[in-house]
């Protein structure tokens, strides 16, 4: 239990740690860092709780996938980003203002209400008991893949859609470019691209000006 | 000492409050903003699978992938935008974005 505690401290101090990081770091390159360390703080706060799936998934989509995109977009635009810390102290009042309001509030509703969650009495998935033999990955696909199947497909279609959205949003067409046409050269005939030209004995044939023959 | 889920939800709280922080310091860099957007994202997940934990239920970590999904699904869209957005008018400067005044 001990383990377990110290564990706890040392994700969620870290989480928290990196989170600050990702708000003040001078080098966005640095934020992108620090929030990849942010996830996997809390994919070891996931793994605290038994949900060893979502701690996968976090660490691939997030990590693998989300991070290197937010990377990639730091260093491909020239942006100069000490400009763009300009107003950094200017705001961070009305920031503390607020931020300090919703905390406060979270407090004291955690405070009012108290954390006794009491004992659910109509569960919609009950999770596996350690000893059963069933895994957090297969309890999940179970379930996943049965009752909450169009939850499944929805997410599925919003991938979809935000694959679509990003490659028409970035998707530019130049002009200028030559681009092989399959069709007009598959639709080509031989009597547009063959002329038998009839040559008189001892003369010449002078080419069309416009290059056809 | 066992670890409640106060705990867990003093620790989402935390993370939530400082993606919020996040937006109004860095008003006006947008990476850093979707940045800011994930970290409340995660916070909410935390907090989703810290009660399907203790209640010992598994759907508050089929709705926590679902979030998961979004999030990713808005920072790819989000990228893009920033990119076409740095494409048209060579900064990515918040201030910049009313220039239709629409």
């Amino acid at each position: 239990m001990a383990l377990t505690a110290g564990f706890f401290y040392l994700f969620s101090v870290f989480s928290v740690i990196a989170g600050v990081m990702v708000i003040v770091a001078k080098n966005p390159v640095h934020a992108v860092l620090f929030l990849v360390l942010a996830f996997f703080n809390a994919a070891g706060l996931f793994i605290l709780l038994g949900a060893e799936f979502l701690a996968m998934v976090l660490i691939i989509v997030y990590v693998g996938a989300v991070a290197v995109l937010f990377l990639f977009v730091v260093m491909m635009l020239d942006v100069d980003f000490a400009e763009l810390k300009a107003g950094f102290i200017k705001n961070a009042p009305i920031g503390l203002l607020v931020g300090g309001i919703v905390l406060v509030e979270l407090i004291l509703l955690f405070v009012a209400r108290g954390f006794d969650l009491g004992v659910a009495h109509k569960l919609a998935a009950a999770m596996p008991t350690a000893d059963s033999g069933v895994s957090n990955t297969e309890a999940l696909g179970h379930i996943l893949y049965t009752k909450y199947i169009y939850f499944f497909e929805v997410a599925g279609l919003i991938l979809l859609v935000a694959m679509i959205g990003a490659i028409v949003l970035t998707l530019q067409h130049k002009s200028g470019v030559r681009r092989q046409s399959i069709a007009a050269q598959v639709a080509r005939l031989p009597k547009d691209g063959v002329e038998v030209v009839k040559v008189p004995s001892g003369g010449s044939v002078i080419p069309a000006p416009d290059g056809q023959s | 000492m066992t670890i409640g889920i106060g705990h867990y939800l003093t620790v989402a709280a935390s993370l939530f409050t400082l993606g919020m922080f996040g937006i109004f310091l860095n008003r006006k860099n947008v990476i850093i903003i979707l940045m800011s957007i994930e970290l409340m994202l995660l916070a909410v997940n935390i907090n989703l699978v810290a009660f399907s934990h203790f209640l010992g239920d598994l759907v508050g970590q089929v709705f926590a992938l679902l979030i998961l999904t979004v999030a990713a699904a808005e920072a790819a869209i989000g990228l893009a935008i920033v990119v076409v957005y740095y494409r048209n008018r060579g900064s990515i400067a918040v201030d910049d974005v009313n220039m239709m005044k629409g």
